[in-house]
Order: C-alpha cells, then sequence, then structure tokens
C-alpha cells in the first residue's frame, strides 16, 4: 500500500528554483525530525505523481481549486527538496505560453489555465536544467517497472512506461502502447538531452482525442526541456 | 429535556434506531448522501444527495403508548432540488450535487431552507396542505371554467379536509454569483441575510434580493501564480450578525467583522496553530488544510476539521487552539498512499452537541468519532448494517495500530477507505445523532434508561 522512499545522492550540479522561500529543514542534520526520521529528500515518483495528479487536475473542464492549489504548493515543496538551496543562478521566469493554455487546458479561468501553464513551465525547465544522473529506483510505486528514468528526467518520465499508479485509466490506456525503451537509464546523461520524443507520437495520438498530436508534442517538447525556449508557438496559437 | 441528556458521560451509550436508504449492495452514484442537517427544532432532519435531491424526515410525535421509544424520522417531502446545467458559455457541466442545506429558523407554518450546489443557492419553502377549497363559482370541480351565463346562485367556497400533502416551492434562486465552486452557506442570526462561500469569494446575500448580492471577501489574486490558498469553509457567528469566521486551506481561521469595512479582506482575527517541526512532511499543508469550521453554539469557540484532528479554539486565543483531539492518528504514517489514492483530500464535517459538551466526527471505515470535552473520554463507533437491530447498543470499536491484534480490534491495513463518515448531525437539544455512510442515513439514539 506504501511506496517506499527512495535514498538518492546530492546532486553535483544545482540550479535553484526562483523566488522559492522553502527554508531547507530537511537537509539541516541536527533537525529533530530529519535526525529521528528517514531521509526527509522527496524520491523522484513522489515527484512524478504529484506532476500526474496536477496535470490530472488541469484536465479536468473545471479544475477542484483547492485540490489543485494543494497539490501545487506540495509539488514546489518535492521539488525544492531535490534542488539544495546552495547559491544558484536563478532560474529565468518563463512567461507564459497563452497558446499551450488555450489548446492543452479547458480551464474556466483562462488566468488560471495561464498560470498553470507557466507552472507547468517552469517545472519542465528545471527538470530540463537537473541534468545529474541519479541512481535507479529500487521500487517505485506498484506497477511500475523498475528501471525507469532518473528523476532528473522524471516529468519525462511521467509520460514514460504506464504505471501502476496512475490514477485516471484515460491516461494508462493513453500511454500504455509507448516504447520507452530509448528511456533506460543508460542512455540518458547530460549530453544526450537532444533525443527527440518521436516514439511516443504514434500511439498517443490514437489514445488522445482530446488534444492535437501538435499540442501533445509540444507540451512533451517543453517537458523535455530540448524545445522549452527554442521553438515558437505554432501556427494559430 | 432529561437531566444528563446531551452529555456524554460514561453511562451513554448509543443505540441504532433507523437506517434509511437502499440496502443493495451497488450504490448508485446519485444516491450518495452528501449534506445532513437537522432543523433548529431538531423535528425536521433533511439530507441532500449528488443527485440534486433533498430528502426530509420529520420525527412523528411521541405516543403515550410508548413512553421509551422516542419518535422516529419518517420521510416528510422529497424533492429534486438542482437539475444539472450546462454552462454554454464556457462549455461545463454544472453538477447538481447538494454542497450543503442550512435551515432557516421557522417564523410561521411553512418550513424553509436554503440549499446549494456549486453554483447556484435556492431558498425552498416545505408546506403542509391538508384542506382543499371547494365550491366555486366560476370553475367546476374540475377546474373547468363555466359559462357565467349558466350561473344561476352563487356560493361561498368551502374548505374540506383532504389527504396531507406536504408541497416545496422554490421561492428564490440565487444565481450567478459565484466563479468558483460553492462550498458553505450560512444563515445570518438577522434571519434577514445569509452568506455563501466559494474557493476565493465570500457573497452576502438578503433572502429578498435575487438579482444582486455584496462580495465581502475575496482572495483571489491580481496574477492567479500567487495563488496558493483558498477558502475552505465559512460560518456566522450565532449571536453577532455582524461576526463571520472562514476558513482556508493552510489551516487558519480568520473572523471578520463586517462593521471595520465593506469588503473583509482584512480579518479582525487570525487564529493558527505554529506546525510542529517533529511532525513536519511534505503533506503537512494538505493535512492542515481545514474542511470545515462550526461556531459553538454558545458562541465562545469555534472547532475546526482538518485530515488528522479536530480543534476546538476560543475567540480570545489566536495562537493556538485549546483543545485537539486526534481523530485517526494511525493514519499518520500512511499519507503517502493516502496522496496517492486521493483520500487524504477528504473533507470530514464535525459537529457539536446540543450542550457544547461532546464534538463529533466521521472517519473511515465508517467509523465516527466522539469526544467529549469536560470528560476527555473519546469513543469509536461504527455504522453498518451488522449493528442496525433495533435498539442494539453499539459496541465501541478499536483501530489496533502495531503489535498483537485483540479480537474485536481492527488493523489499520484493514480500513475501508472507501466507506467514509463526511457528514453528520447532532440533534440541537437530544442525543440523536445522524450519521450519513455513503447511500445511508443512519439514526442513532442514546439509550434511555
Amino acid at each position: 500500500m506504501l511506496s517506499k522512499g527512495l535514498k538518492r545522492k546530492r546532486e553535483e550540479e544545482e540550479e535553484e528554483k526562483e523566488a522559492l522561500a522553502v527554508d531547507a529543514w530537511w537537509l539541516d542534520p541536527s533537525h529533530p525530525a530529519v535526525a529521528q526520521a528517514p531521509p526527509a529528500v522527496a524520491s523522484s515518483s513522489l515527484f512524478d505523481l504529484s506532476v500526474l495528479k496536477l496535470h490530472h487536475s488541469l484536465r479536468q473542464s473545471e479544475p477542484d481549486l483547492r485540490h489543485l492549489v494543494l497539490v501545487v504548493n506540495t509539488l514546489r515543496r518535492i521539488q525544492a527538496s531535490m534542488v539544495p538551496t546552495a547559491s544558484l543562478p536563478p532560474v529565468p521566469s518563463v512567461p507564459a505560453a497563452p497558446g499551450m493554455a488555450d489548446n492543452l487546458l479547458a480551464s474556466s479561468d483562462a488566468a488560471l489555465s495561464a498560470s498553470m501553464a507557466s507552472l507547468l513551465e517552469d517545472l519542465s525547465h528545471i527538470e530540463g536544467l537537473s541534468q545529474a544522473p541519479q541512481p535507479l529506483a529500487d521500487e517505485g510505486p506498484p506497477g511500475r517497472p523498475t528501471g525507469g528514468a532518473p528523476p532528473g528526467l522524471g516529468a519525462l518520465d511521467l509520460l514514460g512506461p504506464a504505471t501502476g499508479c496512475l490514477l485516471d485509466d484515460g491516461l494508462e490506456g493513453l500511454f500504455e502502447d509507448i516504447d520507452t525503451s530509448m528511456y533506460d537509464s543508460e542512455l540518458w546523461a547530460p549530453a544526450s538531452e537532444g533525443l527527440k520524443p518521436g516514439p511516443e507520437d504514434g500511439p498517443v495520438k490514437e489514445q488522445a482525442p482530446e488534444l492535437d498530436e501538435a499540442e501533445l508534442d509540444y507540451l512533451m517538447d517543453v517537458l523535455v526541456g530540448t524545445q522549452a525556449l527554442e521553438r515558437p508557438p505554432g501556427p494559430g496559437r | 429535556m432529561i437531566p444528563g441528556i446531551g452529555v456524554l458521560t460514561q453511562n451513554t451509550l448509543w443505540c441504532f434506531s433507523q437506517m434509511k436508504g437502499a440496502i443493495e449492495t451497488g450504490v448508485t452514484e446519485a444516491d450518495i448522501i452528501s449534506t445532513v442537517e437537522f432543523n433548529h427544532t431538531g423535528e425536521l432532519l433533511a439530507t441532500g444527495d449528488k443527485g440534486g435531491r433533498v430528502v426530509i424526515f420529520q420525527r412523528e410525535q411521541e405516543s403515550k403508548n410508548q413512553v421509551h421509544r422516542r419518535g422516529e424520522y419518517n420521510v416528510y417531502s422529497t424533492f429534486q432540488s438542482h437539475e444539472p446545467e450546462f454552462d454554454y458559455l464556457k462549455s461545463l457541466e454544472i453538477e447538481e450535487k447538494i454542497n450543503k442545506i442550512r435551515w432557516l429558523p421557522q417564523q410561521n407554518a411553512a418550513y424553509f431552507l436554503l440549499s446549494t450546489n456549486d453554483k447556484t443557492v435556492k431558498l425552498w419553502k416545505v408546506s403542509e396542505r391538508d384542506k382543499r377549497p371547494e365550491g366555486y363559482n366560476l370553475k367546476d370541480e374540475e377546474g373547468r371554467l363555466r359559462d357565467p351565463a349558466t350561473i344561476t346562485t352563487l356560493r361561498v367556497p368551502v374548505l374540506r379536509p383532504m389527504d396531507l400533502m406536504v408541497e416545496a416551492t422554490p421561492r428564490r434562486v440565487f444565481a450567478n454569483a459565484h466563479t468558483y465552486h460553492i462550498n458553505s452557506i450560512s444563515v445570518n442570526s438577522d434571519y434577514e441575510t445569509y452568506m455563501s462561500a466559494d474557493d476565493l469569494r465570500i457573497n452576502l446575500w438578503n433572502f429578498e434580493i435575487t438579482n444582486q448580492s455584496f462580495n465581502i471577501v475575496d482572495i483571489k489574486p491580481a496574477n492567479m501564480e500567487e495563488l496558493t490558498e483558498v477558502i475552505t469553509a465559512a460560518e456566522f457567528h450565532p449571536h453577532h450578525c455582524n461576526t463571520f469566521v472562514y476558513s482556508s486551506s493552510k489551516g487558519t481561521i480568520r473572523l471578520c467583522d463586517m462593521r471595520a469595512s465593506a469588503l473583509c479582506d482584512r480579518h479582525t482575527k487570525f487564529f493558527e496553530e505554529p506546525e510542529d517541526p517533529s511532525n513536519r512532511s511534505f503533506f503537512s499543508e494538505i493535512i492542515s488544510s481545514i474542511s470545515d469550521v462550526k461556531f459553538s453554539h454558545s458562541g465562545r469557540y469555534i472547532m475546526t476539521r482538518d485530515y488528522l484532528t479536530v480543534k476546538v479554539w476560543d475567540l480570545n486565543m489566536e495562537n493556538r487552539p485549546i483543545e485537539t483531539y486526534q481523530v485517526h492518528d494511525y493514519l499518520r504514517s500512511k499519507l503517502c498512499s493516502l496522496y496517492e489514492n486521493d483520500c487524504i483530500f477528504d473533507k470530514f464535517e464535525c459537529v457539536w452537541n446540543g450542550s457544547d459538551s461532546v464534538i463529533m466526527t466521521g472517519s473511515y471505515n465508517n467509523f465516527f468519532r466522539m469526544f467529549d470535552r469536560n470528560t476527555k473520554r473519546d469513543v469509536t463507533l461504527e455504522a453498518s448494517r451488522e449493528n442496525s437491530k433495533p435498539r442494539a447498543i453499539l459496541k465501541p470499536r478499536k483501530v489496533c495500530v502495531g503489535g498483537k491484534r485483540r479480537k474485536d480490534e481492527i488493523s489499520v491495513d484493514s480500513l475501508d477507505f472507501s466507506k467514509k463518515i463526511l457528514h453528520t448531525a447532532w440533534h440541537p437539544s437530544e442525543n440523536i445523532i445522524a450519521v450519513a455512510a455513503t447511500n445511508n442515513l443512519y439514526i442513532f439514539q442514546d439509550k434511555v434508561n
């Protein structure tokens, strides 16, 4: 019932998320919670789960605002714990991509969808920058195949192998045919960020009627971090 | 009222009284009860469900023959309060689920209640008709108009008795005032106004005016990217018509005075307990999110429910609650799983008994808990069909946390998280409680000795 926490090495390359004022109590070995409890650094599976929940929430025609806000705040905490707060160059905030918001998010509040889109972009940008290879997860949530991609590319990971922990059957169906062999950890190294998300185009097209294939491509590119700031919005957005 | 009623003492035994609702194993989503509320006298008990229906039960008069059996609740009226709607502008479906019902105090022969779904509040009048006028001059008995030329005599219509009919009519519809989902409604003690609260705003209404409401709280940030907190519940003070409280997803309660300014964005009092560093986790904020806030009948205290605890606050002390009760602390080590299956977002309600001496709230596995504030005793009871023999005494339940499980205990891992008691109600003056377990309503009474 309970997914096991993961032990991870401290990341060697560091980037700091801009404007995240969360004190790093979990890094203080003298802190009572840290001293007594198991390592409080979030596992990538918890991060992935939270991103999944965020996606799922945003996909609702009218998101439950309380659920959304709580998930986003939790995601920020988890992410902050994954990126130690050493002195790092601030990440430039990625402006909201209105086209992406309109196409991707059917939220009734355009401002909300734009802000959440920009948050997603922020998160994906951070993920793309955090390139240090990580040890494999020994065990993820039930149903997840072992040997998943390293947490540094956790956002892509969530769009990769189907996981039993997915909350939404629709999402599960969406990804079950995706060939993820190219995302095995041996292949992922800081230099190989130029991998294209090609194999995922086909099956995703068939099983995601609610999203344009082009929009999904764009989302995936952004999450991978290869195209976030390079590719201008497509025509009509 | 018998002395001692309303106090949970060592000698209070709770008995099964009635169960309402279908018994079949499959549950229709629409039948799931979403709110339960006694009226101010306890004579009526209303439930709302996900299908938008309201069912009102009325307590039967106690008969002289059965002194030891208190009146039972029977169906008094059933009506469709809200229908599913489609917002064409935003291309959204609006759920018909009844989020809250609040009764107005009775001022004449009819009963009035407010019911709300995510977007629209309605004022319903429930009235009895037991007489029918007969002997119209211009209409015949079937209601067809008569030709005036055929009328040669006049008669006075008379009222004749008929079978009792209970009618529910919508008297007011308060719509189009909420962009976000309504989570609370609260009738003011002036009986002229009420408030409705959604995730980001609270509006004040006059019962007579449906095309206008005053916005009294607005926490929507100018830039939605800065949104980190939402309103989770709100309630008027029971006696001071200028005072209300609202709770947030960050575990804070704000008390506002409407005399201070028209827009009550600046609170008069701010209640927050500092976080316990030894209990800190990634889920700290989620479990601190307040799911319900209730004034005591006296108006001196407020009670809040978050995921694991119930807290009682003194209005005069803002920095911490005066009492904290653990509802199901054994779930603290399971938060990751509960986050995974979304149970951590469940919104439990809490209620006071009539004398403010006992508080009650629900849990999982159809368990519900009562805490006696004076004796500090607590009890866990279960709403289940197995305990549904008339006047069967409920046996206290216990959850085994670790180690050896005793015969009657249930282990944490065996708890059924799909059976959650989110909604309960306590009779205003007697030890009668109503507990909603999915699609069934259980009524328990204390044993009359």
